[in-house]
């Protein structure tokens, strides 16, 4: 089967600013691919491209088979795009907004009331989009992107301005969505929903991108060591160094920390000294991965 | 692509017009408001009345108003208690002028500070002694004067008001739609939205022309209705119905305004104000306050380049000049030259997102 999305080479510039610098990726069938990076990156400029709503200075895109730009009218019914601003339509309410973007694709009323229902929006189908929460409203667009039942969906950067509860609950919302079998594309910032929702992930910096692939083998990769922490006093700093397999020690006077490649070693060892209080194992996550590529921390 | 676009499109945008309650202060109250209240300031400044102040006994006055009843209407007559009091009235501007009688010998005091009214007082009092004097000489006149009005060709106050009103009330109720929906949809990306959704850009326009249209028509509608009541007196003349196609190339060329204000102005606070700083300075030079007919001469040279002086004059010479329906025919065709230039400029400042 071929490629959902094929990008090859890709540049485009604004002025001297290189916003995407020679970008090439391809996007599976039924994958679920994330742009990740800080802001600036050039995500939402390649995101754009891909759409067809910006012609690439050089380079080639295709979607679903079909040349991206220039705008494809046969292409747009089936894509789904969610914006990073809520864009609806002024004073109408949740069910006016998904009824109205529906006839545009020439879908009934009845299917986008059950594409509001999907979302969970059926009790708020009565209010202004104005009156509804961020959560809500994110809701409200990602079901006008997708009431259509277009095969591939984009969403830029969809958990932006979200509180913790709303970003879990959209969460599990992209994943019924993306296990139906469609493909979905994502730009994100926020290391761990990259890491929690994608199948494979792209690293962009300064409009390159730095490595891709599937989150974990990322992680592998990397090949950091894990740090196991405890509870501080349970065992000397020490003793602790001592342990079979530990790398190196730190302790903040709340946790002692040891990083190690050999965890059965050193857990067995504090397991000895019956110092496993509060004990807590981090592998390394996309954060490392970004800091050993740019040789910086990562800045959302 | 398909016919829900342009159904659908038009609703959307109807609803947001009709739930916005700035917009319909703007375009429909504050004209209607306007309309009454300069309707009813300038109804009765017809026939000027002079009222004068009597000291003492003026037989002359009391003799002219026992041989002609309808001295009533344009004089009133009240009583000083001395001659300081009376030139102090007129002084102030409360009496017209002070009028005293010694004998043979009719006194009149009045203030040029009104020259109109000085030379009302003047002819009509001349006017009273001529005709006391012919009385006196007991012969009969020698000459009579057959005086009749003519048709006034120039325009009752509601006759210019109501087209100037409305031409107003329409040029801004379409430059604004047409501006600040577009600047709003371009902030919010729903043009980009738009944009990635089979719907064609002629389907987005024509909605918006079509929703601007009907509001204007409600407009007119609502002017006409008003403006004819009984209490406000204005007379339709035959071919008013003109002033529909007017109405339509006027809300074009405003839209077309307004498109190029949307395409230029970033922020809705910068279309708000630019489209401002072009409508209510065209309101004064246009003739849509300042009726074109009493304006100054520089003004009736400027108003050539407005667009509203095509709209407002063009309604007025078919709704109350009584003019041959094709006499608005210029009108249109101007306003949709206008048209045509402003949309050919917007098209290419325009521009779909902000960066």
């Amino acid at each position: 089967m071929s490629a959902a999305i094929t990008v090859r080479d890709v540049r485009k510039s604004y002025g001297d600013v290189a916003a995407v610098d020679g970008v090439s990726f391809d996007v599976e069938p039924g994958e679920f691919f994330g742009i990740l990076g800080p802001n600036g990156a050039g995500k939402t400029t390649t995101l754009e491209i891909i759409e067809g709503l910006r012609r690439p200075d050089s380079g080639t895109v295709s979607v679903l088979g079909l040349p991206a730009w220039p705008r494809n009218p046969r292409l747009l019914p089936r894509i789904g795009v969610q914006l990073q601003s809520s864009s609806f339509f002024e004073r109408l309410t949740a069910r006016e907004q998904i009824r109205t973007f529906a006839s545009l694709y020439g879908v009934s009323a009845r299917r986008a009331d059950e594409m509001l229902e999907t979302v969970g929006l059926t009790e708020q189908g009565g209010q202004r989009t104005e009156k509804l929460s961020g959560g809500q409203a994110q809701r409200l667009s990602i079901a006008c992107a997708l009431v259509h039942d277009p095969e591939l969906l984009f969403l830029d950067e969809p958990t932006g301005a979200l509180d913790p509860q709303a970003r879990r609950n959209l969460w599990d919302l992209l994943r019924r969505i993306s296990s139906s079998g469609r493909t979905v594309m994502l730009t994100t910032h926020h290391m761990d929903e990259a890491e929690s929702l994608c199948d494979q992930v792209a690293i962009m910096d300064h409009g390159k991108i730095l490595r891709a692939g599937p989150p974990a083998a990322l992680v592998r990769e990397l090949d950091q060591p894990l740090r196991i922490s405890v509870q501080s006093g349970l065992i000397s700093r020490e003793r602790a160094a001592a342990l079979h397999g530990a790398t190196s020690t730190a302790d903040d006077g709340v946790s002692l920390t040891i990083a190690t490649s050999h965890p059965a070693h050193v857990l067995s060892g504090l397991a000895g000294a019956d110092a496993l209080a509060g004990l807590r194992v981090q592998g390394a996550n996309l954060e490392d991965v970004f800091l050993a590529l740019t040789g910086r921390e990562y800045r959302a | 692509m398909k016919g829900g676009g342009l159904a659908s499109l038009s609703r959307a945008m109807l609803l947001g017009f009709v739930r916005d309650r700035a917009a319909l202060i703007f375009s429909i109250l504050l004209p209607v408001l306007f309309l009454v209240l300069f309707g009813s300031l300038y109804k009765n400044s017809a026939v000027p009345k002079i009222s004068l102040i009597a000291v003492g006994r003026v037989q002359l006055l009391h003799q002219a108003e026992r041989s002609d009843p309808g001295l009533a209407r344009v004089l009133t007559i009240s009583h000083g208690r001395s001659v300081a009091h009376a030139i102090a009235a007129v002084r102030k501007g409360n009496e017209d002028a002070a009028i005293m009688q010694h004998g043979g010998r009719v006194v009149v005091r009045y203030s040029i500070a009104d020259q109109t009214k000085a030379g009302l007082v003047n002819s009509v009092l001349s006017s009273i002694v001529q005709a006391a004097n012919q009385a006196a000489s007991s012969r009969p006149p020698q000459y009579t004067l057959a005086a009749s009005q003519v048709e006034d060709t120039s325009l009752k106050a509601i006759q210019y008001v109501t087209p100037g009103l409305l031409g107003w009330a329409l040029a801004s109720g379409a430059t604004f739609g047409a501006a600040i929906t577009l600047v709003s949809w371009r902030q919010n990306k729903l043009l980009r939205r738009l944009r990635l959704a089979p719907v064609r850009t002629g389907s987005i326009v024509a909605a918006r022309i079509g929703i601007s249209v009907a509001i204007g028509l409600i407009q007119l509608v609502v002017f006409l209705v008003i403006a004819t009541l009984p209490y406000f007196g204005l007379r339709l003349t035959a071919s008013w119905w003109m002033a529909i196609p007017l109405v339509v190339a006027g809300i074009l060329a405003f839209l077309s305004i307004g498109l190029l204000v949307g395409a230029v102005a970033k922020t809705q606070q910068a279309a708000t104000s630019i489209a401002n700083l072009l409508i209510v300075p065209m309101a004064f030079l246009g003739g849509a306050f300042i009726p074109l007919d009493f304006a100054p001469a520089w003004i009736r040279q400027v108003s050539y380049a407005m667009p509203l002086r095509y709209l407002v004059t063009g309604m007025q010479d078919v709704m109350a000049r009584g003019e041959a329906p094709a006499s608005a025919l210029p009108a249109i065709g101007i306003l949709l030259a206008f048209t045509a230039v402003v949309v050919a400029i917007a098209v290419r400042v325009f521009r779909w997102d902000d960066v």
